[in-house]
């Protein structure tokens, strides 16, 4: 109750702070909307199926790219964590390639893609690749070491031991890397549309900006803050709760 | 068990005329007499042959774990290997299981050379290894899985194999949801159920509590009675391996060598708490000291955490 209770306090504050600079019209309501024409514009965007459609184009390319980026990073963390050779090599390369933006990988994708839906994908997947490798490598490495001996002395090999075994006995080592994983797939997503037109989330923001739409570009990024925090909130809340009753642990990892 | 052999000696010294100890301590005669009929009808089923392992410290130094040790075990026998921390006890059942290979001599199963893990032979842990992600049904099944046996032959083996552990109420349990007893309990279970010739564990009961370990040795002991398989059993505690071995084998502190050999012919059931069996231990623990005070300098000098504290004889006697 009173957790609740500070919620409401908060956000009551901070709404009507924001309804208070807008009705005292220090800037015009062009630059500056108020709580309820922002309101209205998430309404009209859904009304008119707008959003819809960016949301569903956005979560289709999102899901797509991270799914690869999780399937991808999962083989190459793997692969670096058992292999010393890569380890010593690979493993350097790849944190230092972290910190390169992943945006930056957009020039490189519109010269070898062209202007198409391949090269936010490719955006996408090199924003969140490297996040889900480094968990997996990392997750493999404290994983305890009877895990994989019990499976092989019950007979479990190849694909099958890590399939069966090496990968739910990382799991609760790598889930908050899938998780920064997706926030990053989520947001070089964005910033790929906001380059490129093609319908999504990012291009309707953009939109906002060129009708001079101040309304607009708040309504969407509400939007986008919103979805990643329902995925967030929702998608990986629930695996880490499934973890936790599954292994007993009694704080998430 | 054979009720026939109630009036031999509690202790009966016997050594392999083909493979001496390794330590050069005096050895009495071999007691042929005292090998029951059944024993010696019985194949060889595991046989390690000059097995030697070494490796690299993090200092760069070799150091030889094993050496030589030469071993027989016939199906069905119930072999105790006793031996302070550090000499190698484990790393000889992690060889067996054929998760490591030597870096000389051979383990045969039948008289083939192992090649890798195989589920004719399988590992109890001391840290039981159970999968906290599957239920403990799933963890009993998981072998056979494994062997694409059909889904609903192992269905009536897991619940099968519970029922021998008394576990059969636990089966959509989680791990985490189980005391340590029971753990070891799945893990017996889980390693029955691939239907092993050979089961080896490793110092499975160490961490429990001594009434649930008194417990379990019945029920192991039970279950072996029952099935016939063949337990290469390691621990550092000499009375538990009298307690439940046909025979036992000291090893030195490393390197590992087989020091010697002594058969138990007492009456089973057993119990850790029959003075038979308090008595064997003593003479046992007596040649096993000089190797565990020999492991405890080792530690000090080496400034290693020692793993055994210094009253150990006390735990070594237990």
């Amino acid at each position: 109750m009173k957790r609740a209770a500070r919620y409401v306090i908060f956000y009551a504050g901070l709404f009507g702070l924001w309804t208070l600079l807008a009705e005292l019209k220090l800037w015009p309501p062009y630059l500056f909307p108020t709580p309820w024409g922002v309101a209205q514009s998430v309404y009209g965007g859904f009304a008119d199926h707008s959003y819809w459609i960016a949301i569903r184009v956005s979560m289709e390319r999102v899901l797509l790219g991270y799914g690869i980026s999780v399937v991808l990073g999962m083989i190459l963390g793997l692969g670096v964590a058992s292999n010393k050779f890569l380890e010593e090599t690979m493993g350097g390369l790849l944190v230092s390639l972290q910190s390169l933006p992943s945006i930056c990988w957009w020039p490189l994708a519109l010269l070898w893609f062209g202007l198409n839906q391949n090269a936010i994908l490719f955006v996408v997947i090199m924003g969140s690749l490297l996040s889900v490798t480094l968990a997996m490598e990392d997750g493999r490495k404290q994983m305890p070491k009877i895990f994989s001996q019990a499976g092989r002395n019950l007979g479990a090999k190849g694909f099958k031991l890590f399939w069966y075994v090496l990968l739910p006995a990382s799991l609760p080592f790598i889930v908050s890397g899938l998780k920064q994983g997706w926030a990053f797939a989520w947001r070089s997503l964005i910033t790929a549309e906001m380059l490129y037109l093609s319908l999504g989330l990012g291009q309707i923001l953009m939109m906002g900006r060129d009708l001079n739409d101040m309304s607009a570009v708040l309504a969407v990024m509400f939007l986008i803050v919103a979805i990643g925090y329902l995925v967030d909130g929702i998608a990986f809340k629930s695996i880490e709760r499934h973890l936790q009753n599954k292994w007993g642990l009694t704080a998430a990892t | 068990m054979s009720a026939a052999a109630h009036n031999v000696p509690a202790r009966s010294p016997v050594v392999d005329p083909h493979f001496p100890a390794g330590g050069g301590v005096k050895i009495g005669p071999i007691s042929g007499g005292q090998t029951s009929c059944r024993q010696k009808a019985a194949a060889r089923k595991v046989e390690l042959s000059d097995i030697s392992l070494s490796y690299r410290t993090q200092t760069g130094d070799r150091l030889l774990a094993l050496d030589n040790i030469n071993l027989q075990v016939r199906t069905g026998e119930f072999v105790c290997m006793v031996g302070p921390s550090g000499c190698g006890k484990s790393t000889l059942l992690h060889l067996i299981a054929g998760l490591h290979s030597p870096t000389a001599g051979q383990v045969l199963i039948d008289g083939q050379p192992v090649q890798g893990p195989g589920t004719d032979r399988i590992l109890i842990f001391q840290e039981h290894g159970l999968f906290p992600w599957l239920t403990v049904g799933q963890n009993v099944e998981f072998g056979m899985k494994m062997k694409r046996i059909p889904k609903a032959e192992r269905t009536e083996k897991v619940q099968h194999y519970l029922r021998l552990v008394h576990l059969a109420k636990f089966e959509k349990s989680y791990i985490h949801q189980l005391s340590g007893g029971m753990r070891q309990r799945v893990a017996i279970a889980r390693a029955l159920a691939t239907e092993p010739d050979v089961l080896l564990m490793d110092e499975p009961f160490a961490a429990l509590d001594a009434q649930t370990r008194d417990l379990l040795h019945d029920e192991l002991e039970r279950i072996w009675s029952d099935m016939g398989r063949t337990i290469i059993f390691v621990t550092h505690n000499v009375r538990e391996a009298v307690r439940l071995g046909d025979r036992v084998v000291l090893l030195t502190f490393r390197p590992g060598r087989v020091k010697s050999e002594f058969a138990v012919d007492l009456p089973r059931p057993r119990s850790l708490e029959d003075p038979e069996v308090a008595l064997a231990a003593r003479g046992s623990l007596d040649e096993l000291r000089e190797e565990i005070n020999r492991s405890l300098e080792a530690e000090y000098k080496e400034g290693v955490k020692p793993r055994i504290k210094p009253e150990a004889d006390e735990e070594y006697a237990k």
